[in-house]
């Protein structure tokens, strides 16, 4: 029984060994024996962008809404001419929202299509789980929406074009004190999210910093429904402004919790609260509540206009966040394509580095030396239900 | 052991070393990481096999012992760090059986009150067990709650992942082939029948379990060090639906079966890529294909090597 069971084994073994050995050779011929990743871009007329995006799984409305920005962006470039007379090409894949397939996506895009370049992702964990690749390779990697500090602490050649998350903490002080013109704060912060606590942290630091007063400092966990002992504990401080800067599940029920306990100050919040489910959750509650956010479709300045008229005319809807920010990470790559001193990934991620006072959609970028954009904020208004207006636009 | 158990074990490390050495070398970092995933694939299917394939229990929660084992091994190597040991080659290896030693401590207690259910009722309480074992990890922050846990050292590479499919493998084939293994099967052939022969039907159970969530564990921790980074996102439900995948297609019962829906379930989707998004409809169909046309799964009960043995005889 043993010497069988070892003979087995042993042809076993030598069957998966040849398998293996079959299946490598046949790839060996088809691509060539390379392994690291060394894009030829100088010789073809074609440069390679790759993007990765969750086009599926519950989170695909971000991948393609992302999607449809990037490739509006490139036949743009392409149909102007190109970069130095070479097209453009993009090959996306489709991550179904989970890391362990960005990263293997990630992999195939540098070492079997050999991108110059590399555009995503919306979600912070999948742009730190793929950033380490594109680290790896030195392929410079371009996060459209991924808003989270430690994307792009990944490594050198990892940018984004979106602010990130503590700043709009400064932001909605700064508006607080500046346009509403009130002093007495409360912040409310998830205790749970880094997010959250971000923008808490950088809320309090600029606002007592401009003179104002933050009256009280109380925290919940997301997933918690009642937040009635800590809402009566800050009417009691009576504040002006309320910060929560949560996601908008939560917000809605204190919105609406506030209220019942006839809480009155401004509710204040981040781009947590960008969801139509904000006020199907809070209801009126949230109304006349304000929020920063990355871009707003209402904004009047003739590049968002423009922007928002041929993103209908090409897809017959309204461009989301996601969508100008797509649109504006892949702009900022090719302006750097442009600009850089050769065709090379090395030479991309210099110029990308370099970027400064960029017009993009979302405002004006330009990429600092943590490699974050330094761009402005808007602030909306909640209106009514699932209607948000445009108030201002606030430079950092 | 014998000579030839030596030698067998001595020629397949080196085997495994030459082509770790020959694929580092030569082939490009995206087939490498499909068939390295193809080997995780394989451990996994091989240890859903032992209790959805031969004990007859339908566990709809591997996943969970999977992230188990990830997350205890990564945990190790990275958040505790107690010794730069743990960086090394070995301390990884350490920390991933240890991985596979808690996975095993989770199945036994999920195993314990919940053998003593049937079928779909079972399905349903495994599965249960599976999203309350994700819920854990996305609040625990110290290991990065729903952000994930990343720079995890990608020590993990082909060499590893094999040897573990080879261990795998031989472990559950000799099991099965012992008293342990005939007694595991005649539970799922008869439950009545086996404890009338004296057989204790909760333990041989609770033992399939045990053993299946230590190799989920380990197929866990080897993700974790292979990708580098892990969240609670990638032990999600569908990860449990996609061993069980691998085992329907590979054949209930068949070891070598459960390999080969490994390999499938793994490059199949990579090879359908060319699709874009009708992908993830594509490939569902070739699944619904296979199972009209083969309901037993490509091998059934057989093994491989049963398979040629017949042939040859007639």
């Amino acid at each position: 029984m043993t010497t069988l069971s070892v003979k087995t084994v042993f042809r076993l073994g030598l069957m998966v060994g040849i398998f293996i050995t079959l299946f490598n050779t046949g790839c060996v011929k088809k691509e060539g024996a390379t392994s690291g990743a060394s894009s030829n871009i100088a010789s073809g007329n074609e440069i390679l962008v790759g993007e990765y995006g969750s086009m599926t799984g519950s989170e695909s409305t971000f991948g393609v809404s992302t999607h449809k920005g990037i490739l509006m962006a490139l036949d743009e470039v392409n149909k102007a001419g190109g970069v130095n007379g070479k097209k453009l090409v993009l090959k996306s894949y489709d991550d179904q929202g989970q890391a362990a397939e960005a990263v293997t996506i990630i992999t195939k895009l540098i070492s079997q299509d050999k991108v110059s370049l590399i555009l995503g992702e919306v979600a912070s964990s999948r742009s730190i789980a793929a950033g380490a690749i594109a680290q790896q390779y030195k392929i410079p990697m371009v996060s459209p929406s991924s808003t989270n500090p430690k994307v792009t602490q990944v490594g050198d050649y990892i940018f984004r074009v979106c602010f990130i998350d503590p700043f709009q903490g400064s932001v909605m002080a700064r508006f607080a004190i500046n346009n509403l013109k009130l002093k007495r704060a409360a912040v409310f912060r998830d205790i749970k999210a880094d997010y959250s606590v971000g923008l808490a942290n950088f809320f309090v630091e600029e606002y007592k910093k401009m003179g104002g007063e933050i009256v009280a400092d109380v925290s919940y966990a997301s997933g918690d429904m009642d937040f009635k002992s800590q809402l009566t504990s800050i009417k009691g401080k009576n504040p002006d402004v309320l910060f929560i800067p949560g996601y908008y599940t939560e917000v809605g029920l204190v919105a609406r919790q506030a209220r019942e306990l006839g809480l009155k100050a401004v509710l204040l919040g981040g781009d947590g609260w960008d969801s139509e489910k904000l006020t199907e959750i809070g209801g009126d509650a949230v109304v006349g509540g304000y929020f920063s956010n990355h871009y707003s479709h209402e904004d009047q300045s003739p590049v968002v206009q423009n922007f928002v008229a041929q993103f209908k005319s090409r897809y017959g809807e309204i461009p989301s966040g996601l969508a100008a920010q797509g649109y504006d990470a892949a702009m900022v790559a090719v302006g750097a394509m442009k600009r850089a001193s050769e065709l090379s990934p090395k030479a991309f991620r210099e110029a990308i580095a370099q970027t400064k006072n960029f017009q993009g959609v979302t405002g004006m970028i330009t990429i600092n030396e943590e490699r974050n954009a330094v761009k402005p904020a808007v602030v909306l208004k909640v209106v009514g239900r699932q209607k948000f207006s445009y108030i201002t636009t606030i430079n950092p | 052991m014998k000579l030839v158990q030596w030698v067998t074990i001595i020629v397949s490390v080196g085997i495994l070393t030459g082509i770790n050495y020959l694929l580092e070398e030569n082939i490009n970092p995206y087939v490498i990481r499909v068939v390295v995933n193809c080997g995780i694939g394989m451990i996994l299917a091989m240890s859903l096999n032992l209790v959805n394939g031969c004990a007859g229990q339908f566990s709809l929660g591997h996943a969970g012992f999977m992230g188990v084992g990830a997350y205890t091994s990564a945990a190790i190597t990275t958040v505790l760090a107690l010794s730069p040991f743990f960086k090394t080659d070995m301390g990884v290896g350490c920390a991933i059986v240890i991985g596979g030693l808690a996975a095993a401590l989770a199945g036994y207690l999920v195993g314990l009150p919940s053998l003593r259910l049937k079928g779909d009722y079972l399905a349903i309480v495994t599965l249960g067990f599976g999203e309350i074992i994700r819920i854990i990890f996305l609040n625990i922050e110290e290991v990065g709650g729903a952000r994930g846990l990343p720079g995890i050292p990608p020590k993990a590479n082909f060499f590893w992942v094999y040897l573990w499919v080879v261990i795998t493998f031989v472990a559950l084939l000799r099991l099965l082939r012992s008293s342990y293994g005939r007694a595991i099967l005649s539970v799922r052939e008869n439950e009545i029948a086996a404890e009338s022969m004296g057989i204790n039907v909760a333990r041989y159970k609770v033992v399939a379990f045990v053993i299946s969530s230590f190799f989920a564990g380990i197929a866990g921790g080897l993700f974790a060090h292979f990708q580098s980074f892990i969240d609670p996102n990638s032990f999600v439900f569908n990860k449990s639906v996609e061993a069980v995948i691998m085992v329907v297609i590979g054949g209930m019962g068949s070891l070598s079966g459960a390999i080969l829906g490994g390999i499938i379930v793994t490059v199949l989707p990579e090879l359908l890529r060319i699709f874009e998004q009708y992908r993830m409809v594509i490939f569902p169909l070739i699944l619904i294909v296979l199972m009209l046309v083969r309901p037993m799964g490509l091998l059934g009960h057989k093994e491989i090597w049963e398979l040629f043995r017949k042939k040859a005889s007639s």
